[in-house]
């Protein structure tokens, strides 16, 4: 076993253990920093794949900017364990076993996909993930839609700051 | 390493997400399970891509082939985003006319 294959299972099982406890942690504060030991993770299968600037894209607007609304957003609530509303037994069971039969059913496709289990990833060389490459294909043949990403922006922006004013302000 | 081990790896991160969504009555919860099978499917896009590219990489070294790939994940994030801001602003508003953030609350949207 070699150094890329050490790095991808210990990346694969921190991610997945961490996606878990996100989802057993009752202290909402406690899910967002677990999601982002899972943005980590994810960031460093991209440095495994070479594509270094999706890893620090990643990085920054996920694990920096993403986040840190979340937790704004839950430290403003202060929503704590005790208030934290929860399912039944039966549905949390119902749910769980419903989204492993999913994942058996999808495991054992991609097992018996003969094509896919011939293919493999390349992990260190290429070009296509640097900078360069991508910044030269953004600003050629996807302009349009880079600048319309940013009217989006702008009409998210609005819309955030309309719905999240007072309902007496919009009132008057 | 071979693709199938990151699409099971991909899978099982969204099918987490996935449980996420039905387990949980907190909307912070539910909305970070849905950012982490957006994070899913970036992941088996990057993989995707490198595949594709490790075709052609043999023959001509300095080929974009796959640059696409890693251009829909820069806009999925774009999105993602923009959909964070907004759904956020809609929790917050939840939050101060219910003082609780069960999403069950939003049932009373039909009336």
């Amino acid at each position: 076993m070699n150094l890329v294959q050490i790095i991808f299972w210990f990346l694969s099982a921190l991610a997945v253990i961490a996606a878990i406890m996100v989802l057993v942690s009752k202290n909402p504060i406690y899910s967002v920093l677990w999601l982002i030991v899972v943005f980590f993770a994810i960031s460093g299968h991209y440095i495994l794949m070479n594509a270094q600037f999706l890893a620090i894209v990643n990085l920054i607007v996920y694990a920096g900017a993403i986040m840190v609304l979340f937790l704004f957003v839950v430290m403003l609530m202060n929503v704590n364990t005790e208030t934290d509303p929860q399912r039944s037994l039966f549905t949390k069971l119902v749910g769980v076993i419903s989204g492993g039969c999913f994942l058996m059913i999808v495991i054992s496709l991609i097992k018996q996909a003969g094509e896919l289990n011939t293919k493999d990833v390349l992990m260190s060389g290429g070009n296509i993930g640097l900078i360069e490459t991508l910044g030269k294909v953004l600003f050629k043949d996807y302009l349009v839609p880079f600048e319309i990403s940013s009217i989006l922006f702008l009409s998210a922006m609005v819309g955030a700051v309309v719905i999240g004013k007072k309902e007496s302000k919009i009132e008057n | 390493m071979p693709i199938s081990y990151y699409l099971i790896l991909a899978f099982t991160l969204f099918t987490i997400g996935v449980v996420g969504v039905l387990v949980r009555r907190n909307a912070i919860i539910v909305f970070m399970s849905i950012e982490l099978m957006l994070n899913a499917v970036n992941l088996l896009l990057v993989a995707f891509s490198k595949m594709h590219h490790a075709g052609v990489y043999a023959a001509n070294k300095a080929s974009t082939v796959g640059t696409d790939a890693q251009l829909f994940v820069f806009f999925i994030m774009v999105v993602a985003a923009v959909e964070v801001s907004v759904g956020l602003a809609i929790i917050v508003m939840l939050y101060r006319n219910t003082h609780s953030v069960d999403i069950n609350f939003l049932n009373r949207l039909k009336n």
